[in-house]
């Protein structure tokens, strides 16, 4: 009895825990599921109801937002785009830029890359005036690609993989060359294996970041066209239990991401040792 | 003219350091060179220039009658085993081996049959699937080997392969490494630090310090005849008795000790060499030492004397018995003393 006391109480601090993550995701769900005259009558709900599939189907594809030019869907799929697009560039050029910086024999080198460092202090929101005449000028606006490029280069990144590559013993390169790779052969044949497991991790972080966009697309488009999820939450003049699908939905990605990616990320690790 | 010439080599690093200074040397087709040092002589360096993984500052790179010194490490035909074997960690076994081969643009039926012979060469056929970090040291030392001998380069260069090994494997993969180059009669240079690998190994050897070659010879050559007072000390285990002395009329002078050498030299200030398996201890010996420290290595053993304030070790069979403490007679023969002028360091 007495040894099963420590992992009870373990537990017990687990469940806590546990319950203020998940319950108050559980209510907004429960509830999303009922109709909106229900909750405004009777409050919150723990308990699921009947409007469920009424309900999502609704807010997915439904036209809504301000002038009630865009569905659900179609923000998921802006917002997708955008974070694919975040994610999948700023990998590529901070790969580029911490290859560039490790392995040619660039003058000023380390200057170089805290000057890419130093942007860090400069966050979107400050420069985000500037940034816009950049992209009005290059008639960028309302475009998919306005919405991806001022974000798609990361410092953090940059370090990350400038760090990584740094580890990476140089009689591997040496190796190589006697074997006849040229420097493009090595980054593709070499770095970017290697690196698989900080790909995968940059990856996540920079998905979920430019998942989380608001400013930028909100300064930066003018139709509805273009709005992301994030800013479909703070648009979205539904019903209340429509509103509570809209947030559970804008959930699922990032989670999903997340899910899906750490297992590669598990997988790369054990594989490397 | 020979396989590969090395020509006034000189290396100086951009910090200022010179590693390598005028260093000519010929290796001739087949041979097997063992380059040996003290580390930070410069002999990693020498053997990084002519693979061309370091620019030379001065000088000129020859192999098979065609100058290197600009010529891509890819383009050379060398292939190199490092230290820590620098295997591909992402890659398998046979993959590591066949990368070479694929860049070069091989067929995959032909690369196949080369790394599978490679690999029975080198028993690792069963681990071709495998990745590095599932092998264990001597396993990684062979795949390592195999991916150098599957490319067929004109020249082999191992960059002190078999430091990371314990010392029982040591042995086992340098007896391999010297059948494995007799067999396919490839041109080599070994880098080592140890004078054992070095004595084994070796057609011929290289002896450098501060980036200066001291003597090339074969290893009977080093060992017996050592031109400078470094490849004395350095050549030989346990090293090379050095006693500072004045020669007179061919009379050596240490302590109260005189040795009577062939040649009638005067030297004012000399150095008397003679190697520990080279003083004969015997009842009737003109001289007379204590012991004071005896080393038990099974069928030998050791024994740490003085003559005045000159230490002096000698190696004698340990049948003979003598403990620390006891004073022994034994006789240093004319006729196998070395004789360096302390100021030059060279052999007289």
């Amino acid at each position: 009895m007495y040894k099963y006391l420590p992992s009870t109480i373990n537990h017990l601090i687990l469940l806590v825990g546990l319950t203020v993550m998940v319950v108050p995701i559980w209510i907004i769900f429960a509830s999303s599921t009922h109709s909106s005259l229900f909750i405004n009558t009777n409050g919150l709900q723990f308990f699921l109801g009947e409007n469920f599939k009424e309900n999502y189907s609704t807010v997915l594809f439904k036209k809504s937002g301000f002038f009630n030019e865009i569905t659900a869907f179609k923000m998921f799929f802006n917002s997708f785009i955008m974070a694919t697009g975040i994610a999948t560039l700023s990998v590529i050029t901070s790969l580029m830029a911490a290859y560039g910086l490790v392995y040619f024999k660039i003058k000023y080198a380390t200057f170089i890359f805290w000057l890419i460092f130093v942007t860090l202090l400069v966050p979107l929101e400050l420069r985000v005036m500037p940034t816009f005449v950049v992209m009005s000028k290059l008639n960028l606006l309302n475009s998919f690609a306005g919405l991806i490029i001022p974000i798609s280069a990361s410092a953090i990144a940059t370090f990350f993989f400038r760090q990584f590559y740094k580890s990476i013993p140089e009689e591997l390169l040496e190796a190589a060359k006697l074997d006849g790779t040229n420097s493009w052969k090595f980054f593709i044949d070499f770095l970017i294996p290697l690196s698989k497991t900080m790909i995968a991790a940059v990856f996540i972080f920079m998905f979920v970041y430019g998942y989380n966009q608001y400013l930028w697309p909100l300064i930066m488009t003018t139709t509805e066209e273009y709005w992301t999820v994030v800013m479909g939450l703070k648009t979205m003049y539904g019903s209340i239990s429509h509103r509570f699908a809209f947030v559970i939905m804008s959930m699922i990605p990032p989670v999903l991401i997340i899910v899906f990616l750490q297992k590669l990320f598990i997988q790369g690790i054990f594989q490397n040792k | 003219m020979s396989f590969l010439e090395l020509k006034n080599i000189t290396k100086i690093y951009p910090n200022g350091t010179k590693a390598v200074d005028e260093t000519s040397l010929n290796v001739e087709d087949g041979e097997f060179v063992v380059f040996v040092g003290p580390s930070g002589c410069g002999k990693s360096t020498l053997l990084r220039m002519v693979a061309g993984l370091e620019d030379i500052t001065d000088g000129q790179i020859s192999l098979d009658g065609k100058i290197i010194n600009d010529v891509d490490p890819s383009e050379r035909d060398v292939a190199m085993v490092f230290q820590n074997y620098a295997l591909y960690p992402h890659m398998s076994v046979y993959n590591n081996m066949a990368y070479g081969l694929k860049n070069r643009g091989i067929s995959n039926d032909e690369i196949k049959n080369k790394v599978n012979e490679a690999a029975k060469l080198l028993e690792i056929d069963q681990l071709l699937s495998r990745k590095p970090s599932m092998l264990s040291g001597g396993q990684r030392q062979r795949v390592a080997m195999g991916r150098a001998i599957v490319r067929n380069p004109k020249i082999f260069l191992f960059d002190e392969p078999l430091s990371n090994l314990d010392a029982k494997l040591r042995n086992q993969m340098r007896l391999e490494i010297k059948k494995l180059q007799r067999q396919m009669g490839v041109t080599s240079i070994f880098v080592t630090h140890d004078q054992t690998e070095a004595m084994t190994l070796g057609d011929r050897i290289v002896v450098i310090n501060n980036g200066i070659v001291e003597q090339v010879g074969t290893p009977k050559e080093i060992y017996s005849k050592p031109n400078t007072k470094f490849v004395a000390e350095f050549i030989g285990s346990p090293q090379m008795n050095l006693f500072n002395c004045k020669i007179e009329n061919g009379i050596v002078k240490i302590d109260n000790n005189q040795i009577t050498l062939d040649k009638k030299l005067n030297i004012e200030n000399a150095c008397l060499g003679v190697r520990p398996d080279d003083i004969q201890v015997n009842n009737n010996g003109q001289y007379r030492c204590i012991a004071n420290l005896v080393e038990y290595l099974g069928s030998d053993m050791i024994i740490y004397s003085s003559m005045g304030d000159q230490e002096f070790s000698c190696k004698l069979s340990s049948k003979i018995e003598l403990k620390a403490g006891d004073s022994f007679n034994f006789d240093i023969l004319p006729s196998s003393v070395h004789i360096f002028d302390n100021i030059t360091s060279n052999r007289i």
